[in-house]
């Protein structure tokens, strides 16, 4: 199978070492070598550009023009801004650990730099086809977790601690939702390898599954850490939270990260349920299959944007008891329904009455569970109403 | 396998390499002058008080106890959810089973009232 | 033959490499006088164990070991060590009264299971090439989840998950009670 280290680029490329009197197992290695330096050199570039967009984005959002003096529509701003950050004093506060200081922004890069290991970008245009791609996703999201502890632990600031803590408690917490809303797309398709996920849709998982994408993009925007989620950058509270004592390039990391983990992972909700790279023609033409998948993950980068500029963010208290108390037993709930209704409907794979039925079904149970909590709200108001009652006609 | 394995390894070099060379590039461009006072932790212009090691309560703990468990759980949930087209509804029924006993806990534990942040 | 006979030098490098990490991560976790640090280090051990789970072919295995040891059981060690220590560095002595024992049985074990393991074949013996269409993840799911294989374990993991987490509320309910 063709992909991103084995195609005829990097076999030619292997073979022009391997002329040079190199062993051809070394040539295999360093070949991959430079292809995954290109890789994350593209990456990094975007990353660069994603910096821009997220400036231009919110401030449309609000109702400001942004970045527009250096260059055309403020193009060349952020590499300003990088130089700015790279010639910005290099300040170790007090008592901070260095070595766990300047290790944490590192982990952190390569947390989100390594999910483009498994990144579907097309047919052909792919890192690793791992057979165990959809646990690998977590697993790597448990490094961004490690580092955001050595971030906050390492600062030796009170406002850090307790912002990496909470931060963490919830990354962890509604790490749970998020591994269900992977098992879903995983019962439909029979595989956790990405590529082989994005092959099975041949309807969109969106269509299939819509409570399945939304369990996905609340869990996951508590997993970015952005609002109404972004416990971290509690501004009035914790200031900015793990990385409160980072300053220049350091900052800049976990700045960059934090996009380019948004970006990541609007792609891999491209994946999981816009179906990938798959539209008219991209079969044939795996270069148009990139061109929709960079389509539908900045849709899906905007998304995340949309939220994160459009909602206040939630207490604490509040978060947990989402997550715990209605998140948790929710998606249980969805995967139990959908591996049932997914049996049920297994004669007629691949025809419309599995697609309709999965759909129908889908919004019934969204429907069930809105009632439900329709009817606890009213509950709830009516037992604090009973309490307090309100007069009539005054104020 | 094992290529695919040591493609990630590679990855997992190379993703350490750039950042890294980003902070040693800022380290050897950018000047140094430190003072006691741009070195003074930040805390919106007040002293820090005492030491930085804040105690916790212990409902972190709770509930990285409770995730762990969940956690453990997915980990049998995955291959159960790659096979489920296989077996079709016979697996469907244990995994039903398999959940209902942990969801038993996810209950215990709320009424016991770990589940509250307070 | 030859490509093998080299993936087989390759992957020893990398085990040595890997394996002199883990025992010097390992000997950090048990002298560093900062129990943070001792954690991190510990991650790293960790870390290595999944990497030789991915020089084994067993990739399920490696992202489960990151999953839950990294993801989940150091996280729960440096909750613990930030609820229950209130001074950041141990200063008692890294040593006790039965050092000289430990050390001995140490000694003593390894030892022995290095006599043990001499007449072994095992070791000399290379492992049995796997075909290009082997599907570690399906053989797995498969044997863990058909009604002919282990159905009943898969079963009584859960409930023994369940034991797990009531066993951990009550310990949290009775630390909540004495606050």
């Amino acid at each position: 199978m063709d992909s991103f280290f084995s195609n005829p680029v990097t076999d030619w490329l292997s073979g022009v070492f391997t002329g040079w009197g190199m062993n051809p197992d070394a040539a295999h290695v360093l070949t991959a070598f430079i292809a995954i330096l290109l890789l994350i050199t593209v990456v990094m570039v975007l990353d660069i550009f994603l910096v821009w967009t997220e400036r231009k984005i919110v401030a449309r959002f609000q109702d400001r023009i942004g970045p527009n003096r250096l260059g055309p529509f403020g193009l060349i701003q952020p590499f300003a801004d990088i130089i700015k950050l790279i010639i910005k004093e290099n300040i170790y506060p007090k008592g901070v650990d260095k070595i766990v200081y300047n290790l944490a922004p590192v982990i952190m890069m390569m947390s989100v730099l390594l999910l483009w290991a498994v990144f579907p970008l097309s047919p052909i245009l792919f890192g690793v086809d791992l057979n165990v791609g959809v646990l690998y996703l977590i697993g790597v999201g448990s490094l961004g977790t490690l580092s955001i502890i050595m971030a906050g632990w390492s600062s030796n600031n009170k406002y850090a601690l307790l912002g990496a803590f909470r931060q963490v408690a919830v990354m962890i917490s509604y790490e749970i939702p998020m591994v269900v809303a992977l098992l879903i797309p995983t019962i439909l398709s029979g595989s956790m390898g990405i590529n082989d996920i994005v092959w099975a849709q041949d309807v969109w998982y969106i269509v299939l599954v819509p409570l399945g994408f939304i369990l996905f993009l609340i869990s996951a925007t508590a997993e970015l850490g952005r609002a109404p989620f972004d416990l971290t950058e509690a501004e009035s509270e914790l200031i900015a939270g793990h990385h409160i004592e980072y300053s220049g390039m350091k900052f800049g990391l976990f700045y960059a990260s934090e996009l380019l983990h948004t970006f990541t992972f609007g792609g891999f909700i491209a994946a999981f349920f816009f179906g990938g790279w798959r539209g008219p023609g991209a079969e044939t033409y795996p270069i148009l299959g990139l061109f929709y998948f960079l389509i539908k993950a900045t849709i899906g980068y905007w998304l995340f944007g949309w939220i994160k500029y459009t909602l206040p963010r939630i207490r604490i208290d509040k978060m947990m008891d989402l997550n715990w108390k209605f998140l948790v037993p929710f998606s249980f709930a969805l995967l139990v329904f959908v591996a049932l209704t997914n049996a049920l409907l297994a004669d007629f794979v691949g025809s419309w009455i599995y697609w309709v039925g999965m759909l129908l079904s889908n919004l019934l149970f969204g429907w069930v569970t809105m009632e439900i909590l329709r009817r606890r709200a009213r509950g709830e108001r009516e037992k604090v109403e009973g309490v307090q009652p309100v007069a009539e006609g005054g104020h | 396998m094992q290529t695919e394995w040591m493609y990630i390894g590679l990855f997992l070099v190379v993703g350490a390499l750039i950042p890294a060379a980003a902070i040693i590039v800022a380290a050897i461009l950018s000047p140094r002058k430190p003072n006691p006072i741009k070195e003074s932790t930040y805390e919106c212009g007040i002293e820090t008080v005492g030491e930085n090691w804040v105690q916790f309560k212990a409902q972190y703990y709770i509930f990285a106890l409770i995730f762990l468990v969940f956690d453990v759980e997915t980990v049998f949930l995955f291959p159960w959810a790659v096979s489920l087209n296989q077996l079709g509804m016979f697996a469907v029924v244990e995994g039903i089973i398999f959940i209902g006993i942990l969801m038993a806990g996810l209950v215990y534990a709320w009424r016991k009232g770990m589940l509250e942040w307070v | 033959m030859e490509c093998r006979e080299k993936i087989m030098t390759a992957m020893q490098i990398i085990f040595g490499i890997t394996a002199a990490v883990m025992v010097g991560s390992a000997i950090m976790v048990v002298t560093t006088k900062n129990l943070i640090h001792a954690a991190l280090w510990l991650i790293v051990t960790l870390f290595g164990a999944a990497v030789l789970f991915a020089t084994l072919n067993a990739g399920f295995i490696a992202v489960i070991q990151v999953v839950v040891y990294i993801g989940a059981i150091a996280i729960l060690f440096i909750f613990a060590i930030m609820l229950t220590r209130r001074e950041k560095g141990d200063t008692g002595p890294g040593l006790n009264r039965g050092w000289w024992l430990s050390a001995v049985i140490a000694v003593v074990v390894f030892g022995g299971l290095t006599w043990l393991l001499q007449g072994w074949d095992g070791l000399s013996k290379a492992a049995p090439a796997l075909g290009p269409s082997f599907d570690s993840v399906g053989l797995l799911a498969e044997t863990l989840v058909s009604p002919e294989a282990f159905v009943l374990p898969f079963e009584v993991a859960s409930v023994l998950l369940l034991a797990a987490l009531v066993g951990a509320v009550y310990i949290a309910f009775q630390r909540k009670g004495e606050e």
